[in-house]
């Protein structure tokens, strides 16, 4: 498990964690919630901001909100 | 008896609400704003049957009830209030086929404050494309609502809604979800505090500015003060409703909706590989801005040449066809030429919000949001700001109100108070006149010298305002918290039929909104420089002719020396004379000077207020580019050279001038002290680059 700005571009995994306090409420109501699949499908230079795909959801956020998100990957099979 | 019906659109954004508002309203339709704020309130009329007529509100786009700006609250403010004159009769949910589980927690929520709510799947003609299955019997009896899909592309759907609207009272208004499963106490002791009440109204009212802080929000009539719990624990509460209501949710599509991914054709990946290319990407977002400042320059001249002499014929005609007076004067030298003014506008501004607007339906818009954002934090601004940053080419005003989506207010603060630096289309006339008179229509590789010209200037708008940007941003002490967050819709072809009304209805509220303020200052001044205080303005023939006694002034040549010491002793004149010695080391005459303190009420006026002072002078027959390059300084040279036409661009590139602007800042900031700053500042900036600029050409 490891927060989502660590996720390589491409990679899927499910939401574990969300330090809710951090996060915007908005983000939630777009479906960041722990259960869900979350993948990362581009990044801006340096990494920020991150394009993702959050359960049906497209949106991007930047780093320092994903830091809030703790991640588990899913293995490809 | 036709009866009369309340309908209120809700929907995300990018749902195609819009799009089903126009199918319904076509072009019945008015933008206003909402009394005593600046959210737009789009309604319109849609004949349903013989007998009954539609009202139809076109409600600002929101992710949920939990509003979190502005523009969202004026929606929960509305389903709240049973007293408003608009309350619904009936709400129509408009969804995205694709992201129909998002979209149902609005939908959920507002079937909660049991009014009769339609649900409308919209973009129904890319479900096949999509792979996307939907039970919709099944569907619509699991949520106790009727259902309608809708392509407003193919043009179906529409009729059945019509159907469903009339027939609204049957419609169910049977809740979803029963608060009590958020939190059983806390609601328990809400209802025992406010028996014989909706809890979920109640809830609804009291969590209303738990998100939104920065803003002052408008009371709920009937608002109740049971607060006995800390805003976070609200939050936490608002949290678990959200996730309860998304379980409801997917437990309902899990039996009635279905996608196939393998029939899905990916066009958001191919053309995501492109936009948001680490390189490419921004090679196109530059390439895009330069066409389009290319065509704005290229093809408005053609139409503005035409609109321009075609006034100047107009404004001939009316002096050859009327008796000769004081009325015909004010026609003639200060009405039609005021209207010239405003009418000019319309080629650019309507390209300009053709080309916004292609932006923005299309999905490209976000893209730029994305790619912009860590640059532009630089400079204490969002990737959200470039919307309005664009926006602010057409004009401030919409501009302004288009930074309520970003989230944190410094990053919001910091856009509102740079974004007059960008060049509104109200400086467009005043440098096109500029440019034409001072640069070479010439090419150099294709590329025109004065096309480049005006890139330049809306180059070092937007520079100068990222340069404010970043002081400010070092300056101002205001707690930043990051919550960006932007949805990347998938692209879509513009609808042509949106793209027109949005271009019509933009293009006419600027020409009426600032087309009221132009022709009031151009009947003013037109006043003031036809009368005068005093003996010299009333006994000026007499004067000039003493003055001129032994010269051999023939008829017109004497005329006009009057015409010009009669404007000289006239009101405007004399205001004129007073501040040359200020403007004098910038490179202009006090009549340019009378031009600058018109133009601190709106900068589009500098032309009309020229045309009105030089028609004034001399004879109306000539264009106004023509009698202002026939404008000599004292010792015979051209007034309008190089040197002053480049400081006057400088200052209007620069100046803050303009009170719709300042009023609406007011209102967004709630402060007259950021408006108050903007003026100084921008005041500053402008007089002293114009200063520099002279000194060094000259």
């Amino acid at each position: 498990m490891f927060p989502l700005d660590q996720l390589v571009i491409g990679q899927k995994a499910v939401i574990e964690s969300i330090k809710t306090d951090f996060l915007p409420l908005k983000l939630i109501e777009m479906g960041c919630l722990p259960g869900n699949e979350i993948s990362l499908l581009y990044s801006a230079p340096y990494r920020d901001p991150l394009y993702l795909k959050i359960d049906e959801a497209h949106l991007a956020i930047r780093k320092e909100v994903a830091k809030y998100i703790m991640v588990k990957p899913l293995m490809d099979d | 008896m036709i009866k009369n019906l309340n309908v209120a659109l809700i929907g995300n954004p990018n749902t195609g609400k819009t799009s089903v508002f126009n199918a319904l309203t076509g072009l019945n339709q008015k933008v206003g704003n909402y009394p005593g704020i600046t959210v737009e309130k789009k309604q319109g009329s849609c004949r349903l049957d013989r007998v009954t007529k539609a009202k139809i509100l076109d409600l600002p786009g929101t992710y949920s009830l939990n509003a979190s700006s502005i523009d969202e609250s004026v929606v929960v403010e509305l389903l709240l209030n049973k007293n408003d004159p608009d309350f619904p009769d009936v709400a129509v949910v408009v969804t995205d086929v694709e992201n129909l589980k998002r979209n149902l927690l609005l939908f959920t929520q507002i079937k909660d404050l049991e009014i009769p709510t339609v649900l409308v799947i919209n973009m129904a003609d890319q479900m096949r494309r999509k792979g996307i299955k939907i039970e919709l019997e099944k569907l619509e009896k699991k949520l106790n609502t009727n259902l309608v899909l809708v392509s407003t592309r193919l043009n179906s759907g529409v009729e059945k809604l019509k159907q469903i609207l009339i027939d609204y009272k049957s419609i169910s208004t049977l809740p979803i979800l029963d608060p009590n499963t958020i939190d059983q106490d806390y609601f328990e002791n809400l209802g025992k505090a406010f028996p014989n009440q909706s809890l979920y109204k109640l809830w609804m009212v009291i969590t209303q500015d738990v998100n939104f802080t920065r803003l002052e929000r408008q009371k709920v009539p009937d608002s109740t003060q049971f607060k006995t719990q800390p805003k976070s624990y609200l939050k936490k509460l608002q949290q678990r409703e959200i996730i309860k209501r998304y379980q409801t949710i997917n437990q309902i599509l899990k039996e009635t909706y279905s996608v196939n991914r393998e029939e899905a054709t990916d066009l958001r990946s191919k053309l995501d590989n492109l936009f948001i290319h680490k390189f490419w990407g921004y090679v196109i977002f530059f390439l895009i801005l330069l066409i389009i400042f290319q065509v704005i320059f290229d093809w408005s001249s053609v139409p503005m040449d035409f609109i321009d002499s075609s006034f100047a014929h107009v404004s001939e005609w009316t002096k050859t066809l009327m008796p000769s007076g004081i009325l015909t004067d004010l026609i003639s030298e200060g009405v039609i030429p005021g209207l010239g003014g405003i009418v000019i506008f319309i080629p650019q501004i309507a390209f300009l919000f053709l080309f916004i607007s292609i932006l923005e339906e299309t999905g490209y818009m976000s893209r730029v949001v994305f790619l912009m954002d860590r640059g532009l934090r630089k400079f204490g601004l969002s990737g959200k700001s470039v919307v309005p940053l664009i926006s602010g080419t057409a004009c401030a005003i919409p501009a302004v109100m288009a930074t309520r989506n970003i989230e944190d207010w410094k990053e919001r603060l910091i856009t509102i108070l740079v974004v007059p630096f960008t060049t509104c289309s109200a400086r467009l006339p005043v440098f096109m006149i500029l440019i034409s008179l001072v640069i070479p229509n010439d090419r150099l590789l294709g590329i025109n010298y004065q096309g480049l010209t005006l890139m330049g200037l809306y180059l070092i708008g937007f520079l100068m305002a990222l340069v404010s940007a970043s002081i400010l941003n070092r300056f101002l002490k205001l707690p930043n918290k990051s919550y960006f967050v932007v949805e990347m819709p998938n692209y879509k072809l513009p609808l042509l039929k949106n793209v027109a009304i949005t271009v019509w209805e933009k293009t006419r509220s600027f020409v009426v909104e600032a087309g009221k303020i132009i022709l009031a200052i151009s009947i003013l001044l037109w006043f003031m420089a036809s009368f005068g205080p005093g003996e010299k303005f009333s006994n000026a023939e007499q004067i000039v002719t003493q003055q001129y006694e032994n010269e051999a002034f023939e008829g017109l040549e004497l005329e006009n020396k009057i015409a010009s010491f009669k404007l000289e002793n006239s009101y405007i004149g004399i205001l004129g004379k007073t501040i040359e010695p200020m403007i004098l080391p910038l490179g202009y005459d006090w009549k340019i000077g009378i031009a600058l303190i018109t133009s601190f009420a709106a900068r589009e006026v500098f032309i009309g207020a020229l045309a009105t002072i030089y028609s004034v002078e001399r004879e109306a027959e000539e264009t106004i580019k023509k009698r202002m390059a026939g404008e000599t300084r004292n010792d015979g040279s051209r007034l309008f050279n190089l040197p002053t036409g480049i400081s006057l661009m400088l200052f209007y590139a620069f100046a803050m001038q303009c009170m719709s602007t300042l009023a609406i800042v007011k209102k967004e900031t709630n402060s007259w002290k950021w408006p108050s700053i903007q003026l100084f500042s921008m005041t500053v900036i402008a007089y002293l680059s114009a200063l520099i600029a002279y000194q060094i050409l000259k």
